[in-house]
């Protein structure tokens, strides 16, 4: 949400996992998917699903994630379908790059962290932050 | 609900004593029972959001979550660290967490409950508030922008 006043410069359409996110911000139009982890293969086929389906409804140009298992299935659905994938890794990773951000190295087009010294590492880059 | 944090708890409630303002404490599962302040176990987040809005200052163990409510409405926060060594934690994620701030704007460290008045009158002082948007802020917004229109960073 804090890159909302970017994003708002574009057409742009925002998934959650959480309807109620989405009123609570005054966001018409939002996109809702299941919410998923690793250890549950049928909500996460479900999620990857409906990621698929999102995707192919807007087509988008581009695909930006901010975390989790639901953004990386959007990010993968954004690839089948040719668009430029971006993964921003959550500020709170200030250790290591959360699990979802490792598998995007190779995943998405860009992977980036909010800490200087996580993008030391080959394919994460490091362009500012929400702090 | 997250551990107690009773050496902050406790520490900031002896500082209480001598503050003109309300001091409303979320203490989570600690045995420390505040005197000076208003205490409660936990605060649901769309109330704790809606009491951030209204205070002057924020003091909390230095969790991204608390850093990323306190700037959004502007407020300067306190952070001091929770330590493994003495229980409060897993790991000293915190203690790097508040390294890794430590000089941003509206941002105060107290790395034990000894430095927390100096960084709490630091933050009320206000001066370390940099006006409008950080450079770190601006960079990521504007790497954002320029992916979606050419596709490089």
């Amino acid at each position: 949400m804090l890159l909302r006043p970017t994003l708002e410069q574009y057409d742009v359409r925002f998934a959650t996992t959480d309807a109620a996110l989405g009123r609570q911000r005054n966001i018409s139009q939002v996109e809702v998917l299941p919410d998923c982890n690793k250890d549950q293969p049928f909500r996460s086929m479900l999620c990857a699903l409906a990621a698929l389906r999102i995707v192919l409804r807007h087509r988008p140009d581009t695909v930006l994630s901010t975390g989790a298992a639901p953004g990386l299935m959007c990010i993968i659905a954004g690839r089948l379908t040719g668009a430029k994938t971006m993964w921003i890794d959550s500020v709170a990773n200030g250790e290591e790059l959360s699990m979802c951000g490792k598998l995007s190295r190779r995943l998405a087009h860009v992977c980036l962290t909010q800490w200087e010294h996580l993008a030391a590492q080959p394919r994460v880059d490091y362009r500012g932050a929400v702090l | 609900m997250q551990l107690g944090f009773d050496r902050l708890i406790e520490a900031m409630d002896s500082l209480a004593q001598d503050f003109d303002e309300e001091v409303i404490a979320q203490t989570g599962k600690g045995n420390y029972q505040p005197r000076n302040m208003t205490a409660r176990d936990a605060i649901a987040p769309g109330e704790f959001e809606t009491l951030v809005q209204r205070c002057i200052l924020v003091v909390s163990h230095a969790g991204i979550g608390s850093v990323l409510t306190a700037q959004r409405f502007g407020k300067p926060i306190v952070l001091m660290p929770r330590r493994a060594t003495l229980g409060e934690h897993r790991n000293d994620h915190q203690l790097a967490t508040a390294r890794k701030l430590d000089g941003r704007s509206g941002i105060e460290i107290a790395m034990d409950e000894s430095e927390l008045a100096a960084a709490i009158g630091r933050g009320l002082d206000g001066k370390d508030i940099v006006a409008g948007v950080s450079p770190s802020v601006r960079e990521l917004h504007r790497s954002i922008a320029n992916f979606i229109e050419t596709g490089r960073l």
